[in-house]
């Protein structure tokens, strides 16, 4: 039967030709719009690290002063950034698996042959437990050890583009590298790693999705040697040459909890530390934030309201071009009552005829999903080509093109559904009559 | 024209009716709100900024060693200058819409700085020259004295030892609403207090931060002679518009000279300001398409039913066309058809649009649509549903008389 309602449904469509392109064209335009504005949202709201997420937490607290304070209504003013004195007394508290403290910096980096000019390269300052805890994967070498962060040692970690820019590619482990115009030594090179959204960089002044970043260096080798952090809020008189002891946020912390359920743990441990800080007269407000990188990274509103508002767009598009096809379809089957008519009095049941015109609603949804995916990828490349950060990553996913054609369907399917209610109810009697 | 019968005929119609009429309101609804916000976006990108837009250049030198910026400077000032077609230059902390932030809360007590409601204010700090540099307007008061500039150290803090400052009309009007600023005292911590001694014409910061387009243009300058510390990175250049290019080219050249380990970049103002907005240009562009199509794809649903309509009237047109209807007529009757449809579909679409509006400013930073878009929707909805209903509206017109006297 399914074979014969096709068949019927090709011969209907070549009878009205241009009605039916319209509606593909009209369909293929809303799933291509939906789509293509899902994918960017997808992309953007996606989880950096699926496989830990749920155990990777970091804290926020609140240094400002009393003045001003309103209790419960206050929150931790700078995202997760906080004093350098507080990420290191947390840090070496050791309560959770493993912990790092992190700030963004540019490093001047001088490649070694002559002739070649210095240039700036996106970079962390860290602890020994950063590539660890984010999964990190290396290439060559590995990490440095909590050992290095004490003795301020002059080692680095570089990403596997800047391996393959300075060393052709070659295992650099041992190598020495100029940055900031100090010899470090390369101890691992990473494989290709940027976690999207990056969610590490989200309050430290850095971009939130893009290319990873190039040099990884320990934070006190780093700071000794001058590099400055992308982002410094400060709320009193600062000394620039001190930061580490100025009433400045510059650094935030990670920390990896063996179990999920281990967070309210830690929490108690935070909101305790924060108040005996407060006993010490250190600080005045005791809010503090403990999230997991999903929850931190929807408090942050890391996905930008525009991919937002473009999508809630192309789905009220949709929307408007399901409307479209089922006035089309209605049009098509009203004019086909005496066909209809035909059909039910040489037997064919109310489903029957019912059936053969949601079949031939699904051809119009299939017709349109292939049309959308093409107009979906024609999108994703306009996409790419916009200035964007994330705008190189903006590709059609297996899962994005299965969705395709389920969206496709459902919709012509529930447009189909009033247009062959209208048709099975036809009464076969006064439609023969007029023949 | 009587719409008595054309409701009577639409009665028999319901379903493809209400199509139409569901089909105009979705779309009006849509459309108010997307022009809505290509305007927003576009006030966005025409925000005015009151310096040399088109002669300046920003040549950011970095990678050199902070100790040595007290001569350093003054020496790549003075190469700067002697570049033919450079009418003025100067250093200065950071640059507009470089996203490159150097903010700080400000209030008029200093015991009001901690208040939550304080103003984030965007600081520029520049060399003597800069005002000329940059080409400041200057609304009242006066620019900083050669001793102004003398006296003002960095030091080891993010703020100079000045004790004036310049700040824009609307951080003037914010700070004192209604009252001149000159003389005034701005308080940044509380330790620090700048009397204001000029208000300019609005300079855009270095980003948006988050509170409305109206903090946009909450600047203050301070005066600031060369010192030693590594936050003094971008030297402004002016000089012809047709000049740019060759100046850039230039200066980097020039600078690389004197400092060949530092890393030189330059840029003109233009392509900064384009830079700083190329995603929301993007954004409009990308609503402008989706009205385009959507309006489009309504256009063609509308024909595409009306069209079906006329087909299956065509008996009945052919017999009002023989007892008298003239062409117009028949014509007249599918337009107004089509006017007392849209027009239910525009009444409905304003109220879905009104809502539309209230829910994106509850969840995005969006503001209240002001109410002449609605009526202005309504009107292009109204004019693009004649415009389809031309096509079979004509086509009804010349269904001869003769069709009448034809069996079914």
């Amino acid at each position: 039967m399914f074979g014969y309602y096709m068949d019927l449904a090709l011969r209907s469509f070549k009878r009205n030709r241009v009605l039916t392109a319209l509606m593909v064209l009209a369909l293929g335009l809303g799933i291509g719009a939906s789509i293509t504005t899902l994918t960017v949202l997808k992309l953007l709201s996606g989880d950096p690290l699926p496989q830990k997420s749920a155990r990777l937490f970091t804290a926020e607290i609140d240094p400002l002063p009393a003045q001003g304070y309103v209790p419960g209504q206050s929150k931790p003013p700078w995202g997760n950034l906080m004093p350098y004195t507080d990420a290191m007394n947390l840090l070496q508290a050791h309560r959770a698996e493993r912990q790092a403290a992190m700030a963004l910096t540019q490093a001047k980096v001088t490649p070694a042959r002559t002739g070649e000019h210095p240039f700036f390269s996106d970079a962390v300052m860290t602890t020994a437990d950063f590539f660890a805890m984010f999964d990190a994967p290396f290439e060559y070498g590995g990490g440095w050890n909590a050992q290095n962060d004490d003795d301020r040692a002059r080692v680095a970690v570089i990403a596997g583009f800047l391996n393959d820019k300075l060393f052709g590619g070659k295992n650099s482990v041992g190598q020495v590298i100029r940055i900031n115009d100090h010899d470090y030594r390369v101890v691992g090179v990473l494989k290709d790693w940027s976690p999207q959204p990056r969610f590490y960089a989200v309050d430290l002044g850095g971009r939130s999705y893009g290319n990873g970043d190039a040099v990884f260096l320990p934070l006190r080798s780093a700071r000794a040697d001058g590099m400055d952090p992308q982002n410094v809020s400060c709320w009193q008189t600062a000394d620039i040459q001190h930061l580490e002891t100025s009433p400045c946020v510059f650094v935030s912390l990670w920390v990896e909890l063996k179990n999920a359920s281990d967070a309210a743990g830690y929490k108690t441990f935070l909101s305790n530390y924060v108040q005996q800080q407060i006993s010490l007269g250190r600080f005045h407000r005791p809010e503090v934030v403990f999230a997991d990188l999903m929850k931190f990274l929807a408090l942050e509103q890391v996905v930008p309201d525009d991919a937002r508002l473009q999508t809630n767009l192309a789905f009220g598009f949709l929307l408007i071009c399901i409307v479209n096809t089922v006035g089309l379809l209605l049009a098509k089957c009203l004019r086909r009552s005496r066909e209809i008519g035909v059909r039910r009095a040489l037997g064919a049941t109310r489903g029957a005829v019912f059936a053969q015109f949601m079949v031939e609603s699904g051809m119009v949804g299939i017709a349109g999903g292939v049309l959308g995916l093409i107009f979906a990828e024609l999108g994703l490349w306009a996409i790419r080509h916009q200035p964007a950060q994330y705008a190189h990553l903006a590709r059609l996913d297996v899962s994005m093109f299965i969705a395709t054609f389920v969206i496709a369907l459902v919709a012509s399917l529930v447009a189909g559904i009033l247009p062959a209610w209208r048709a099975c109810v036809v009464a076969p009697a006064p439609q023969l009559k007029s023949v | 024209m009587d719409i008595q019968p054309i409701l009577a005929a639409l009665r028999k119609h319901k379903i493809p009716a209400m199509l139409i009429v569901l089909e105009i309101a979705l779309a009006c609804a849509v459309l108010c709100n997307a022009v809505f916000m290509i305007g927003q976006r576009i006030g966005e990108i025409n925000l005015p900024n009151a310096i040399d837009e088109q002669g300046i250049s920003d040549i950011r030198v970095m990678g050199t060693d902070p100790k040595l910026a007290s001569d350093d400077v003054p020496r790549n000032l003075a190469a700067l200058r002697q570049i033919p077609g450079v009418t003025a230059a100067a250093v200065i902390n950071t640059m507009p819409l470089t996203n490159n932030g150097w903010n700080s809360n400000v209030a008029v007590k200093p015991q009001e700085v901690m208040d939550k409601d304080s103003p984030n204010v965007a600081t520029y700090l520049f060399t003597s020259g800069g005002e000329q540099a940059l080409g400041l307007q200057l609304l009242r008061g006066r620019f900083f004295t050669g001793e102004e500039f003398a006296d003002s150290k960095l030091g080891d803090s993010y703020i100079p030892t000045a004790h004036v400052t310049l700040v824009t009309q609307s951080l003037a009007d914010r700070l004192w609403p209604g009252q001149d600023a000159l003389g005034k005292q701005v308080w940044v911590g509380k330790d620090y207090h700048f009397t204001v001694v000029g208000v300019v014409a609005n300079v855009l910061r270095p980003n948006q931060n988050g509170e409305g387009l109206a903090a946009f243009h909450w600047s203050m300058v301070l005066p600031l002679s060369p010192g030693p510390g590594g936050f003094l990175n971008d030297y402004i250049v002016r000089s012809a518009p047709q000049d740019r290019e060759r100046v850039i080219d230039a200066a980097k050249q020039k600078l690389t000279g004197l400092s060949p380990n530092a890393v030189i970049k330059g840029i003109s103002f233009t392509d900064v300001r384009d830079k700083f907005f190329a995603n929301t240009r993007s954004m409009v562009w990308m609503l402008v398409l989706v009205c385009v199509v959507m309006l489009a794809v309504t256009a063609f649903g509308i024909v595409g039913l009306t069209s079906f309509w006329v087909g299956q009237r065509r008996r009945q047109i052919g017999i009002r066309r023989a007892v008298g209807a003239t062409r117009s007529h028949i014509m007249q009757y599918f337009q107004t058809e089509n006017f007392l449809l849209s027009s239910a579909g525009v009444a409905i679409g304003m109220v879905l649009a009104f809502g539309i509006n209230l829910y994106l400013m509850q969840h995005y930073q969006l503001d209240r649509m002001p109410w002449y878009y609605l009526p202005a929707s309504a009107i292009g909805l109204w004019v693009l549903g004649q415009l389809a209903v031309l096509g079979p509206a004509l086509r009804a017109a010349n269904v001869p008389p003769v069709v009448a006297t034809r069996g079914a």
